[in-house]
This record gives structure tokens, C-alpha cells and sequence, in this order.
């Protein structure tokens, strides 16, 4: 045998059993999610049927349900994508020069991030309880009487974007860190000469320049806002009526409690397509913005 | 008085040197509080009792409360599920590093044909979150009699998106071993699967590390997978039990159930303010590339 026949077979080796357990949970599932979403298919029956693409014709224009949770869903990203970047990138630039104590500062910001979500919602669950929760116990110090936050429609809105994005903003916050500093120093004596003050300078040379980082932060935020669940499930459970149901929520809850199957797959594959166009979005874009790149 | 003394004066005291840092650092402490005290909260009310965590908004308890701390293993199996968690985690952990360095060291290192079709293939799965595929996989584990066991929470961990991150991390990391390396090792007599493993994963620490702190975290938290595949109460993971403190009329039982909130919190913490540079980094390439 030779070398090259030996280095070939060691590399079919060494993939196989990531390449069977892709084959296997990975792409076989999604073809078959493919193929269950043309399907009436029942998890308490085990039943299942061919019904072309009733499923989405139901979704898109007799499913009055479908229609609120997209419009939650629009609403929940629209909210959380420029709060989480704006926030982000803020206390990223606040954070990049270096003084003592501001180590400490980001290691709290990004202290929620390595939080388990369940843990994080339990707390902001009893914080924002309605007569006896922390918050409002101190609104009422002021004299201001807060909502129930979690159980009216608006406020529960509200209350799941801001209590996720001050779980997860550390994340983006760290990548922004990473790119501001990366900016040569030099740029900024140039713009100091040529005169430019604080705001012009981020606009003119560090703005332009973490490009390529803020539209990819940019786009794991919006895919990750579309795929939220474990925050919707442990503080709202879609409710109060639906005002906080989401795609992946209302895909478990199709699913796994009013069991159909059918159905949740057909949603699957929609949350498939957003999440693969975006993707695509996401290389185009880098590739295009690229040349920024250092 | 001098003409120029107010210059001088002026040039002296500058409010606006002073007084904008100290205003930035005012607002950053302000912007923390909802980022810290959560924390703060949660220790110090686990200590309370049920009445106490609501009756007042105290910054500490009146007593200490260490009883709570016990309550929450007697009410529930909850050193089951902190056992379950734990193991879980460090089977999914072990074999992800395993694993993936077996395939990322391919694609890095050795020829073979349809490699570089094979690497895009799996990469893929990074498009195809669990949400995606959790109905098929139900369906699946179903049918090989996996539910309501851990396999679900060990295979789809080791071998959906996340693997397939890990495999990226450690094929990016032997791509910048050196080949005098691997050519010394194959004079010496060593066979691909010796370079890899006496050679290459040894010093290939700091992509096994990031690895193994992004797997870690991800079987940790995992929520929607035990949701979905697991309802027997001993065979419940941490997420699934922190939810699980009602007594018999569904009424939470805030004292234990922050106590146990506590309990899985705070090593974690611990660990994460010890190697909060690497942690961070590993999170945060973890959220560029995936």
C-alpha cells in the first residue's frame, strides 16, 4: 500500500464517526423534515398522510395563529436586533481604553452570557412579578405604579427583549471589543491632526472600519433572535393570550403539545429558510466586505 | 492681578477633563446594575424564607437560611439531577473533543478524495440549528427507543451544529501546524492515527480548550432537547429541575427553587471569573463563526 492510499484511508477513518452522525441526526432529519412538512401527521396517532402543501396553504392563510406569531416574531427581532448592537457597540467603545476597573466592568457585563437562560429567567421571572416583584417595589419607592410586566401583551413584549438582551449582549459586545482594538493607532493620531473630535472620528475611522464585524454580528443576532425559545417558554410560555408566541415556540407547541407534527415541520422548514437565507446573506456580504479585512 | 492670570486659572482647572470621565463612569455603573444584580438577588434570597423573598426588598436576608440549601435536595431528586448534568456534560465534552479532532485533524492535515466536499457538508449543519430538525429527531430517537433516555442530549450535542463548530475550531487550529512537525514524527515511524495523537492534540491545547469550554456550556444549557425527549422525572437535567420547584397545586417554591438556581449558577460563575479571558474568547469566535 502506499503513503498516499494510507493517508486516504486514515482520512475516511478519522471523519466517519462525525460524518455517520451527520448523515444520521443532521441530514437525514432535515430531509425527512422536508418530507413530514407535506405530510398530516399525528404524534398521538402515529398516523401520517400525503397532503401536498396543505400544511402551508393552512399557515399562510387560514392559520390566524401563524400570523400573530410572525408578527411577534418581526417584532421580537425588530426590538432586539438594534438594542443588542447599539448596546453592544457602546459600552464596547466605553470599554476599550484601558483604565482600571474597567476589566471589572466587562467581566459583569459579560458575567450573564455563561448563565444558564433557565437560571437567568427564573430570577427576572420573580423581579418582575406584578404586586411583589423587586422592580416594582422600587417603582413604587418612586411613586410610579409598574405594569404587570409579564402578563400584559405590550409589557411582556418588552420585558422578554430587554431581559435577553442583557443576557446575551456581552457576547457582542466582546466581539466589538475585539475589533475596536484591532484598529491601528495610528488612524486615530492622523484624525487628531487633521482635527476631528470624538464623534467624528468613530464615524470617519472606526465605524467604517469594524464594518465587516458589525454586519456579522449583525446577522448571528438576527439568526439567533429568530431562533429564540428557552426565554419565551420559561417567562411567558407564549402568553399572556399570544402575545410573546414565537416561531420556535409555536413550533413546540404545534409539535410536541397539540402533537401536530404535520404542521410543526412545515414550520420547521420555514425557520429553515430564514435561517439559511441569512446565512447566504451573511457569506455574500463578508466576502464582498472583505477587503477590510486586515 | 496679572492680565494672564485667568488663563492660567482656566488652564488649571479644565471641568470638562475631569468631570467627563467621571459622568462616563457614573452611566457605565448605572447601565451594570441590571447585568449584576440579578445575581445579587438570587444568592441572597436564596438564604430567605418563601415569604421573605417577596415581603421586602432588602438587600440581605434578616437570617441565613442554610436550611434552604437542603430543602432543595429533599424535595426533589435534585442531586440526580445535578449528577445527570454533570455527567452528561462530560461525556458530550470528552467525545466532542475526541471526535472532532479526529475530523478536523483530517481535513487539516491528511489527502483524500471529496475532502474538501465532505468539510462543506458537515460545515452545513451550522445552517441547521436543532430547532430545525428537533421534530424528525423526536421521531427518530422514537423509534430506536431512545426516548426518555440521555442519548438524545449526548448524540445530538456531540453530532449536530455543535460538533460540527468544534470540528471547524480544531481543523482552523492544525492547519498552522508546522509540517516539519508531522514529518519528523513520520521519520520516527509514527502512523497518522500516532502523529495524532502523540504529536498534533498535545500541543494543540488552546483549541482543545476553547472546545472543550463551548461544549461544556452548550450540554449545560441545553433546554429544548431534555424538554422534548425527556419526562421521567430521575432522568431530568438541570434546566428541566430548576423549573420543577411547585408543590402539589403548581405554586412555585421560590425559596428552593432559588437555592438550586443558586447552586447551579455559582460554580459556573466561579469557574468563569477564574479564566474569564479564555472563556470569552472561546464564546465569542464561537458566535462569529457559527
Amino acid at each position: 500500500m502506499t503513503r498516499a492510499q494510507r493517508e486516504s484511508i486514515s482520512g475516511y477513518l478519522f471523519i466517519a464517526p462525525q460524518f455517520l452522525g451527520f448523515v444520521i441526526f443532521v441530514l437525514g432529519p432535515i430531509i425527512a423534515v422536508f418530507v413530514f412538512s407535506l405530510q398530516s401527521r399525528s404524534l398521538l396517532t402515529g398516523q401520517s398522510a400525503f397532503i401536498g402543501l396543505d400544511n402551508f396553504r393552512r399557515m399562510f392563510i387560514d392559520d390566524r395563529l401563524f400570523l400573530v406569531t410572525m408578527r411577534n416574531t418581526l417584532v421580537f427581532a425588530g426590538g432586539l436586533v438594534p438594542l443588542n448592537i447599539a448596546l453592544a457597540l457602546a459600552l464596547a467603545l466605553a470599554l476599550s481604553r484601558p483604565r482600571s476597573g474597567l476589566a471589572t466592568l466587562r467581566t459583569v457585563f459579560f458575567a450573564p452570557v455563561v448563565t444558564s437562560a433557565v437560571a437567568w429567567a427564573i430570577v427576572w421571572r420573580f423581579l418582575l412579578e406584578a404586586d411583589r416583584g423587586l422592580i416594582n417595589q422600587y417603582l413604587a419607592i418612586l411613586s410610579i405604579e409598574g405594569p404587570n410586566w409579564l402578563r400584559e401583551p405590550g409589557w411582556a413584549m418588552l420585558s422578554v427583549i430587554v431581559t435577553r438582551v442583557i443576557k446575551n449582549v456581552g457576547l457582542n459586545m466582546v466581539i466589538f471589543l475585539a475589533a475596536v482594538t484591532n484598529v491601528p493607532e495610528d488612524y486615530y493620531e492622523a484624525a487628531t491632526i487633521e482635527g476631528a473630535g470624538p464623534v467624528r472620528k468613530f464615524r470617519s475611522v472606526t465605524f467604517p472600519l469594524i464594518m465587516p464585524t458589525t454586519m456579522m454580528v449583525l446577522v448571528i443576532t438576527i439568526v439567533g433572535s429568530f431562533k429564540v425559545f428557552d426565554h419565551i417558554m420559561l417567562m411567558t410560555q407564549g402568553g399572556p393570550g399570544h402575545a410573546t408566541t414565537v416561531l420556535v415556540y409555536y413550533i413546540y407547541f404545534q409539535g410536541f403539545q397539540v402533537f401536530r407534527t404535520g404542521y410543526a415541520s412545515a414550520l420547521s422548514v420555514l425557520l429553515f429558510a430564514v435561517v439559511f437565507a441569512l446565512t447566504i446573506a451573511q457569506w455574500s456580504v463578508r466576502k464582498r466586505l472583505s477587503h477590510y479585512e486586515t | 492681578m496679572r492680565p494672564d492670570a485667568p488663563a492660567t486659572a482656566r488652564r488649571r482647572f479644565q471641568p470638562r477633563r475631569v468631570l467627563a470621565p467621571l459622568l462616563g463612569s457614573a452611566v457605565l455603573l448605572l447601565i451594570a446594575v441590571p447585568f449584576f444584580f440579578p445575581f445579587w438577588w438570587m444568592i441572597t434570597s436564596s438564604f430567605k424564607t418563601a415569604t421573605e423573598v417577596f415581603a421586602d426588598p432588602s438587600l440581605f436576608p434578616s437570617v441565613w437560611r442554610w436550611r434552604n440549601f437542603i430543602g432543595a435536595f429533599q424535595y426533589q431528586p435534585f442531586a440526580r439531577h445535578y449528577f445527570n448534568s454533570v455527567y452528561i456534560a462530560l461525556i458530550v465534552t470528552f467525545s466532542t473533543v475526541f471526535i472532532c479532532s479526529f475530523s478536523g485533524y483530517a481535513f487539516a492535515r491528511l489527502r483524500f478524495r471529496g475532502r474538501s466536499i465532505l468539510f462543506v457538508l458537515i460545515l452545513s449543519s451550522l445552517m441547521m440549528p436543532a430547532e430545525v430538525t428537533i421534530v424528525p429527531n423526536f421521531f427518530l430517537m422514537n423509534y430506536l427507543g431512545l426516548t426518555n433516555t440521555h442519548w438524545p442530549l449526548i448524540l445530538l450535542a456531540v453530532l449536530g451544529a455543535h460538533g460540527a463548530l468544534a470540528t471547524f475550531i480544531m481543523r482552523q487550529h492544525f492547519l498552522t501546524l508546522p509540517s516539519d512537525v508531522e514529518d519528523a514524527a513520520r521519520i520516527d515511524g509514527l502512523s497518522n492515527f500516532g502523529i495524532l495523537i502523540r504529536v498534533a492534540m498535545p500541543i494543540a491545547g488552546s483549541a482543545i480548550s476553547a472546545v472543550t469550554i463551548l461544549t461544556f456550556l452548550h450540554s449545560w444549557n441545553l433546554f429544548l432537547e431534555p424538554l422534548v425527549f425527556i419526562n421521567e422525572l430521575k432522568l431530568f437535567t438541570l434546566p428541566l429541575s430548576l423549573n420543577n420547584f411547585r408543590d402539589a397545586y403548581g405554586v412555585p417554591l421560590w425559596h428552593l427553587q432559588l437555592a438550586a438556581t443558586t447552586m447551579s449558577v455559582v460554580p459556573i460563575l466561579l469557574v468563569y471569573i477564574v479564566a474569564q479571558k479564555r472563556i470569552a474568547n472561546a464564546l465569542a469566535f464561537s458566535g462569529i463563526k457559527g
